[in-house]
């Protein structure tokens, strides 16, 4: 027997009325209901960081949270990062410095390191390998994946005002 | 186009759909009017089955199919890469803990979930082996049913092959030193973070596959097999895996899956959770006992091995890791007379396949760690010793293989430099290093075409997969290259066998080498070709016409590749067409079935720090050093060196797959099995290359994907006994064992001895 609930969600800026089950988990209900793969599935208890998004800003595992939950939320996926086609700085730099390789993590790190940079926009390295360690990369791209987010804080804070873009999109900022 | 050039850095062909989300995985692909499928597995490793009752799941709304043994063709077809013993689910028995007995398809994942509960399954727990002596004792059950192993004389027993190899006569060679032990290797598994992922389909009389796969082509002969349908009727649609390590290159669910899709006509998708990940695929571990003889001077006499790797219930690949690894296990030294015995060993465990080093870090762990030992003994410093006995470049090192394809000094030399070797550490730290080497391929065949379009861009078809170890980019690369086009002006088209021309396989660093190569072969087909289309324009003889990476020379003049073929192909256009293959034929008197392509060779030196009150390793310097003959991109050589010296110190430090009584993964999922994250990063990486050009490879390459795993785990062992005096000859070294080894090490010997690397 399933019981469903009508939620809403404001997913990458755009709002949507969803009819979901109970029991499914923001993660199905992004991948399944929303069609947005790009957050992955792969340890279902909150270890791994493929699931990673933002939800009102805070990164969360999107496997152990409720769809219910999240009614009323904010979410950012990675398909939320790049704005009018043109890649954030993050992006960018993951590009740049070889860090995705075969690519399955890439979308909760981006997350995870939008989230960091949100919070603390120069990170020192130390911060950096805090801010990801629930980020699992088994390529073990991690020197490659602290040196792009290094790079990208400080394309950011070169970047002046507009630097600030990964702190709207941490907070789901639907106007930018 | 220096940018893209080869032996530069461009952004890796397919970054931005990682950087995005768009990169579609298997379970990503959208499917109208998929089936869900759902598989039902007992709760311990060997038992018979009584009886399976489906009736409470079928019952399921929105239940398609609920699918055991019985119900498939009789009798229940078997398959495997070298041996045909994995039947596609359970037949009367189970053999490892997750073997599936039954699978369930659904409208929805949630009702093939709870079916799969429903699936009410009697059955009676056996007695069962998961050790390399239970599985040896002579009163142990059968793995495998003998009549699986028709004129083998070792059916009777769980020894599934057992390889020898060797040279000159050990018995009668006189040492110095004689330095021995027995090193263990644990079970540990690949992990991909991408859970494996299958669909299969009905497609008008056949079948197609999308699955995430190194071996598109493989699997589509076994497929072939298994569904009895010509290899044309089977379309395997291999998308990049998200990590794959060995662990996705041979057949697992698929032909269960395809079954599934034919029986209800309905596309059919099976995604695994990582526990089943766990349950699907592992390294096979090992027990090796190494013995070595030394002259004074250190000069290696002997070499006397009997490895013992415990593999699963079915033999997949594990036998070829077994018989690969433990051939090339004197390492890269001179060796006179060398003993080498290897078994593959049956138990019921999860089936051991192809993990990334392919059998060799096993042995490097127990020969290298042996070194270190020698060099203790015989007073000799261990970089010192390895220098005294590496093959030289052109040495036949293993008589009748693959001559030493490289100077292996160099990466020794380099990475002692590196971590300071030759200073003292400071206090309370050790250093470590070691070396090692992995044979490349021993046959090969990759074909690709590459198509000149009009417009001067180009289509590469290679059936390579890409699963993070950059291929796309490189063949790109080459492409690009030799015809004169900017690099996203290339396209390259992989993963579907119904387009892309054969290729055999993507494992044992070969893509590089095997595929870059057809690449380039096809490059320069199409280069021959404009080189007439130049000399008919020209109106000179083809002698006088040179086409060299992108350009045409005629006389004095040179010209565009693009511009000559606008004007060749005249107003109908078209495009050039080049056709590649790369072979290495087999060569059946050899005991590998053919030599080395090339070797992997890798020296890596740690520098380590140990709390002595807990045990825990820090390791401060990291040093790995690849010859890899030439760097095709340097940014992607990094991303593999770092990459595998990191999954390297997964087995060295922290992984290992723990089984209860009843043969169950005890530390089943994320939780309970760690890898490295970023906080178990050592303090400081470096990695450095060594390009001598002299790989058999496009512009001199060598496969380098798997080299700086190889000897990770030696080298951190050696620095651990370098800063405490403790030798362990047991992975992985978690702190509990590092701190009980200091404790016995304290109370035995006193203080540590200093000999060593300072």
């Amino acid at each position: 027997m399933t019981f469903a609930r009508r939620i809403d969600l404001t997913v990458n800026g755009r709002p949507h009325r969803l009819e979901i089950a109970v029991h499914h988990t923001l993660l199905e209900v992004l991948r399944d209901d929303l069609g947005l793969t790009g957050t992955k599935e792969c340890c279902l208890v909150g270890e791994c960081g493929a699931c990673t998004v933002l939800l009102d800003g805070i990164s969360v595992d999107s496997c152990l949270v409720l769809a219910v939950e999240a009614d009323g939320a904010e979410v950012t996926t990675v398909e939320g990062l790049a704005v009018d086609g043109r890649l954030h700085p993050l992006q960018e730099a993951f590009l740049a410095t070889g860090a995705a390789q075969c690519g399955f993590c890439i979308p909760g790190q981006l997350v995870a390191a939008t989230a960091l940079l949100a919070d603390d926009p120069q990170p020192t390295r130390a911060a950096v390998e805090e801010g990801i360690a629930g980020n699992l990369c088994r390529c073990g791209g991690y020197e490659q994946i602290i040196e792009a987010i290094l790079g990208a804080a400080a394309v950011m804070a070169a970047d002046g005002p507009a630097g600030g873009e990964a702190d709207s999109v941490a907070r789901g900022d639907p106007g930018r | 186009m220096s940018g893209s050039a080869v032996g530069a850095s461009p952004a890796r062909v397919g970054g931005v759909e990682r950087v995005t989300g768009r990169q579609a995985y298997v379970a990503d692909i959208p499917f109208e009017g998929v089936l869900h499928a759902h598989l039902v597995s007992l709760d311990c490793a060997r038992a018979r089955i009584v009886s399976i009752d489906t009736s409470a799941a079928l019952a399921v709304p929105g239940v398609r199919l609920v699918v055991s043994a019985a119900d498939l063709p009789q009798p229940v077809p078997r398959f495997g890469p070298q041996f045909q013993d994995r039947p596609v689910l359970a037949v009367g028995e189970t053999h490892y803990h997750g073997e599936p007995v039954a699978a369930v398809a659904a409208e929805t994942r949630d009702a093939a979930e709870e079916a799969a509960r429903l699936v009410k399954v009697d059955y009676e727990e056996l007695p069962a082996v998961f050790t390399v002596a239970g599985a040896l004792d002579r009163s142990a059950p059968l793995v495998q049913d003998p009549d699986l192993r028709p004129g083998d004389p070792l059916a009777r027993t769980n020894v599934l092959r057992e390889h020898r190899y060797g040279w000159g006569d050990v018995d009668a060679a006189t040492a110095d030193v004689v330095v021995e032990g027995t090193y263990a290797f644990p079970m540990v598994t690949q992990f991909a973070i991408e859970p494996h992922g299958f669909i299969a389909a009905p497609d008008g009389d056949g079948v197609a596959i999308w699955t995430s796969i190194q071996h598109p082509n493989w699997l589509q002969r076994i497929l072939a097999g298994v569904l009895r349908m010509p290899l044309a009727k089977v379309r395997v649609h291999a998308p990049d895996p998200g990590g794959a390590f060995g662990g996705k290159q041979h057949a697992k669910y698929e032909p269960l899956v395809a079954l599934m899709a034919l029986a209800t006509g309905r596309p059919v998708r099976l995604v695994l959770s990582l526990d089943e990940t766990f349950q699907a695929v592992r390294r096979g571990a090992s027990e090796i006992h190494v013995r070595s003889g030394f002259r004074s001077d250190g000069a290696l006499v002997f070499r006397d091995i009997e490895a013992n790797y415990l593999i699963g219930a079915y033999a997949d690949i594990a036998d070829r890791t077994v018989s690969k690894g433990s051939y090339t296990s004197c390492g890269p030294y001179r060796v006179p007379s060398a003993r080498i015995v290897a078994r593959s060993i049956l138990s019921h465990t999860t089936p051991s396949t192809a993990f990334r080093g392919f059998g060799n870090p096993q042995q490097i762990w127990a020969v290298e760690s042996n070194m270190d030992e020698a060099a203790r003994t015989l007073g000799i410093d261990p970089v010192e010793l390895r220098r005294r006995n590496l093959a030289r470049p052109g040495e036949s090192f293993i008589p009748g293989d693959t001559a030493a394809d490289g100077d292996w000094s160099r990466a020794l030399e380099r990475a002692a430099e590196l971590i300071g070797w030759g200073s003292a550490p400071p206090p309370g730290r050790g250093r470590g290093l070691a070396v090692g080497l992995k044979s490349g391929p021993t046959t090969g065949l990759s074909h690709a075409t590459v198509r000149l379009l009009a417009d001067g861009s180009v289509i590469v078809s290679a059936g390579t997969s890409d699963m993070g170890q950059g291929a796309r980019t490189i063949f790109a690369q080459i492409a690009a290259q030799e015809l004169g086009a900017p690099l996203d002006w290339v396209a390259v088209v992989m993963g579907d066998t119904a387009v892309v021309p054969y290729d055999q396989q993507t494992s044992a660093s070969r893509s590089s080498v095997f595929m870059g190569s057809a690449v380039l072969l096809a490059c320069r087909e199409i280069q021959a070709r404009l080189r007439a289309m130049a000399a008919r324009l020209e109106s000179v003889p083809e002698e006088d016409v040179i086409v060299d990476r992108g350009e045409v020379r005629v006389g004095g003049r040179t010209l565009l590749i693009r511009d000559v073929l606008v004007r060749g192909l005249g107003r109908l256009g078209g495009e050039l067409i080049g056709i590649g293959e790369m072979r290495k034929e087999a060569e059946p008197d050899h005991p590998l079935g053919g030599t080395a392509a090339f070797y992997e060779f890798n020296c890596t030196a740690v520098e380590v720090d140990v709390d002595r009150a807990t045990g825990d390793v820090t390791i401060v310097r990291h040093v790995t050093v690849s010859d890899v003959g030439k760097a095709l991109n340097p940014l992607q050589v990094r991303g593999q060196d770092e990459g595998a010296a990191v999954m390297g110190l997964g087995h060295t430090l922290m992984e290992h797959l723990i089984h209860d009584d009843a043969g169950r993964i005890r530390n089943l999922g994320a939780i309970d099995y760690r890898i490295p994250t970023s906080k178990d990063l050592p303090l400081t990486m470096e990695s450095d290359m060594v390009e001598n050009e002299d790989g058999p490879g496009p512009y001199g390459a060598k496969g380098m994907s798997e080299g700086a795993l190889l000897c990770v785990a030696p080298a951190v062992a050696a620095a651990v006994h370098d800063a405490t005096g403790a030798s362990i000859r047991d992975l992985p070294l978690t702190p509990e064992r590092v701190w009980r080894a200091l404790r016995d090490t304290d109370s035995s010997a006193g203080p540590p001895d200093a000999e060593g690397a300072s």
